[in-house]
């Protein structure tokens, strides 16, 4: 390996604070010419947002860039390109209404006396296509390319800017077998070129064929970087998840008892694929596996939110048919979404009424509300969440996330569910009100409700799980009881 | 707990008035000092009633409409559903059918065209701008079909009554408005459906995640809005005393007018009823102080324009500053 060059790039003690993450602390990295770096870590640990840096979409807080040794501030997207450094995003930037060679020259068109010179972009395309292993007319319209030819164009389109460095952002999760084998035909050809490829992916099996070396991170951190040939797949595993549990809230122990929901045979149109699974009344049941494995997809179908191709359905025993929302909320239901502020809250209204809108039959009367009753329904909850709020009259938009959350959850439990599910309950909220919504999670299942939690952090999963059902790809992968699990065998199931 | 007691009864009009309606209120009431130190004669009653019973038609309709707009959608068919409802009514009168009976098949029309409207919108999908253009010319089009173009007359006293009678010296045009007014305050802001309404305006799919359907709301919006601009439209055939095939041609902009400059946002899940009404008030102030003024006819139309564009830079301004 040509690893006595001076490094194509390196960045040092790069660091990025959003508001309430620091998304990146103190990271580096170093990319030679010619290699590929496959960059892997858990869903949040600041892949994206370094690839980001790197190719001008954000600005760093601290830190420096070195491009051949020589110091760089890349000031915008435009400006990394023109240093050589192009991105290719997971959901590809192609323009659909536009032709390849158009595509390819978006925003560069090459000009003579003012007009754009087609037959000369049309010759140049040409000849990067066949660089790229695209044997496609450049004149095709973009649209009519498949995924895999789509980023081959896009392929095309760095090298067109004289990329010397490409940064592909899991690049074959849309991709079969039989593209990512081309995918990879390109990638070595680039290689030998001395193009540098960095390679974000979660698939292990794709990341020791393709790489040279692997760079590990975990939460904003870099935790090692490391020669392909000297690594396995347990090693980065191992640094991948290795995190501290023990300052989180462990969910307190409660009776077990009957089977509160059961889902046999799930299956979408699309997608999932014979899911199966159930959940105890005093249990709390985790939902483990990648962004993309399909866990909220299964609780969507559940829900009636999207329908179903196959499946039963039985709460308390009994078969229900759940063809929409209204459905599963008279079933005894509950459902607390990934994205609170698109699917979770209405902004516009006030803290009272999005805590009471899904419990409005129970503080009416011949559909009339009664507002002093829905005021105290929302009261009650308010409370007992601890929602922070200067009145119940505040709109929603104005509160933090952890107490927009806790209102979310709020409104759900106002309608007494036997069944609550929550997708990614504390996802982007600060550590108190993550630990106030893990007791009360704990205080929910001692009344007897059942709880369903989609977790991406493991040792959330892994604290407050009594079971653990693991999915890839459309599938429940396994089951795993709560003695059993560490973060290594979830993680190991979620990946492969 | 004071706003509890305010909560109940017609007092519920002003429930919500925001800073939007406080500032849409301002420009009307300036509106009305300067019109009546240009022309005393504006404050005269009969001048009064007369403008308020101009713009009930639209403040009627409007409030239809502005249910629409509050999902985020809108109705540019109100027009042709004001003309075939009341087309609708007067041939059944010249057919026989009692009077009573007939308004209500006018109003069954507007029904009928409302949820024709909502299952283009829910069922097929449609941009509801698009499904409302193009039902706009159907509805039209039955209009002229069922007439052969002629207008409609000799429709009987009875049928009189709605738009010339009056109760007390007062138009019953302006008790219509009244009644309605108070229903669709209480609709909106004292019973469940209304309270989803607004919430299905301000996030549709967090309202559907929350166990309700709001494809019946949906359909419940547009009806309201069909139903309200068959009685505009019925009352203003009354007001005249015959049918006409073109009536409420160019209506919809002053119904959706007067929800706008009411201060409701057209991207849905805002608005307020009294605002929808101060909204119709400055229009039908405006038009009777141009006559008054004895401003060129051919100029009313361009100052009006140039008002909603004012009135509702004045509100967005206000609210981009807080």
């Amino acid at each position: 390996m040509a690893r006595s060059q001076t490094p194509l790039l390196e960045m040092k003690g790069i660091t990025k604070q959003f508001p309430g993450v620091l998304a990146l602390d103190n990271v580096t990295l170093t990319v030679y010419p010619g290699e590929v770096l496959a960059l892997v870590g858990e869903n949040g640990a600041g892949k994206s947002t370094l690839m980001k840096i790197l190719s001008g979409v954000y600005k760093k807080d601290a830190g420096e860039i070195l491009l051949d040794g020589k110091p760089v501030e890349i000031s915008g997207p435009l400006h990394a390109r023109q240093l050589g450094i192009s991105i290719i995003y997971q959901e590809l930037n192609v323009l659909n209404n536009m032709n390849i060679t158009e595509n390819i020259f978006v925003g560069r068109e090459k000009k003579k006396n003012g007009f754009v010179d087609k037959k000369l972009q049309h010759e140049e395309a040409r000849r990067l296509l066949s660089r790229v292993g695209l044997e496609v007319d450049p004149h095709t319209r973009t649209g009519r390319l498949s995924t895999a030819q789509k980023q081959m164009v896009e392929v095309a389109k760095a090298l067109s800017t004289h990329a010397r460095m490409i940064i592909m952002d899991e690049p074959t999760s849309s991709l079969t077998d039989k593209e990512t084998e081309m995918l990879f035909g390109i990638i070595r050809k680039l290689r030998a070129d001395g193009v540098a490829i960095v390679f974000i992916s979660h698939r292990m099996n794709e990341i020791f064929e393709i790489s040279d070396r692997i760079a590990v991170m975990r939460d904003g951190q870099m935790i090692q970087s490391m020669d392909a040939a000297e690594a396995t797949e347990q090693k980065v595993i191992a640094a991948m998840v290795g995190r501290d549990v023990n300052n989180l809230f462990v969910k307190e122990p409660a009776p077990i008892g009957e089977v509160a929901l059961e889902v046999k045979n799930l299956s979408t149109k699309h997608f999932l694929k014979d899911i199966s699974f159930n959940v105890r009344a005093g249990e709390i049941v985790g939902f483990a596996g990648l962004v993309g494995a399909g866990r909220s997809e299964v609780m969507r179908a559940v829900f009636g939110i999207d329908p179903r191709e196959t499946g039963e359905i039985f709460v308390r025993g009994r078969p229900v048919n759940i063809r929409t929302t209204v459905d599963a909320l008279r079933a005894g239901l509950g459902f607390v979404p990934e994205d609170r502020k698109e699917q979770g809250l209405i902004l516009k209204m006030s803290v009272q009424h999005n805590a009471s809108i899904a419990a409005l039959p129970s503080v009416s009367k011949g559909g009339f509300l009664d507002k002093k009753r829905e005021r105290r329904l929302a009261g009650e909850y308010i409370d007992k969440l601890r929602v922070k709020t200067p009145s119940q009259e505040q709109r929603v938009m104005n509160l933090s996330g952890g107490n927009q959350q806790k209102v979310v959850i709020a409104k759900w439990m106002a309608t007494h569910p036997s069944v609550l599910i929550l997708d990614e309950p504390t996802r982007g909220i600060d550590v108190g009100a993550k630990k106030e919504i893990h007791l009360l999670m704990s205080e929910l299942v001692a009344q007897g409700v059942a709880i369903i939690m989609i977790s991406s952090e493991l040792p959330e999963i892994l604290g407050m799980s009594d079971r653990i059902y693991v999915m890839h790809d459309g599938r429940i992968k396994g089951e795993i009881a709560r003695g059993e699990a560490t973060q290594e065998s979830v993680m190991k199931m979620a990946i492969s | 707990m004071s706003e509890n007691k305010r909560a109940g009864g017609a007092l519920s009009v002003f429930k919500g008035a925001s800073a939007s309606t406080v500032t849409i209120f301002i420009i009307f009431a300036l509106l009305c000092v300067i019109l009546s130190i240009a022309q005393p004669a504006f404050l005269e009653p009969n001048n009064l009633l007369s403008t308020a019973r101009a713009f009930s038609a639209y403040a009627i309709a409007g409030l239809g409409v502005s249910m629409v707009i509050m999902t985020g959608g809108i109705d540019i068919s109100v027009g042709a559903i004001y003309g075939l409802a009341a087309t609708i009514a007067a041939l059944a009168i010249k057919g026989g059918v009692p009077t009573e009976l007939s308004l209500i098949l006018g109003f069954l029309t507007g029904l009928g065209c409302g949820l024709v409207n909502g299952c283009l919108v829910v069922y097929c999908k449609l941009p509801p701008m698009i499904a409302t253009l193009g039902t706009q010319q159907i509805f039209r089009g039955i209009c002229y079909i069922t007439t052969r173009g002629y207008p409609i007359s000799g429709l009987g006293e009875k049928f009189l009554w709605l738009g010339q009678g009056y109760f007390l010296g007062v138009p019953i045009a302006i008790y219509a408005m009244l009644v309605i007014v108070v229903l669709f305050a209480i609709f909106r802001n004292q019973t469940v459906t209304g309270r989803r309404i607004f919430a299905m305006g301000g996030n549709a799919e967090a309202t559907r995640i929350s166990g309700i359907n709001i494809k019946r709301l949906y359909l419940l919006c547009y009806m309201l809005s069909g139903l309200t601009a068959a009685f505009a439209g019925i009352m203003n055939a009354s007001k005249l005393g015959v049918s006409q095939p073109t009536a409420g041609n160019g209506f919809e902009m002053d119904a959706i007018a007067s929800v706008v400059i009411g201060g409701s946002s057209l991207s849905g899940g805002e608005g307020t009823v009294i605002g929808t009404i101060i909204g119709a008030a400055i229009i039908g102030v405006l038009r009777n102080a141009l006559v008054l003024l004895k401003v060129d006819s051919y100029f009313q139309t361009l100052i009006i324009g140039s008002v909603i564009i004012v009135a509702v830079s004045i509100d967005q301004l206000r609210k981009s500053r807080s």
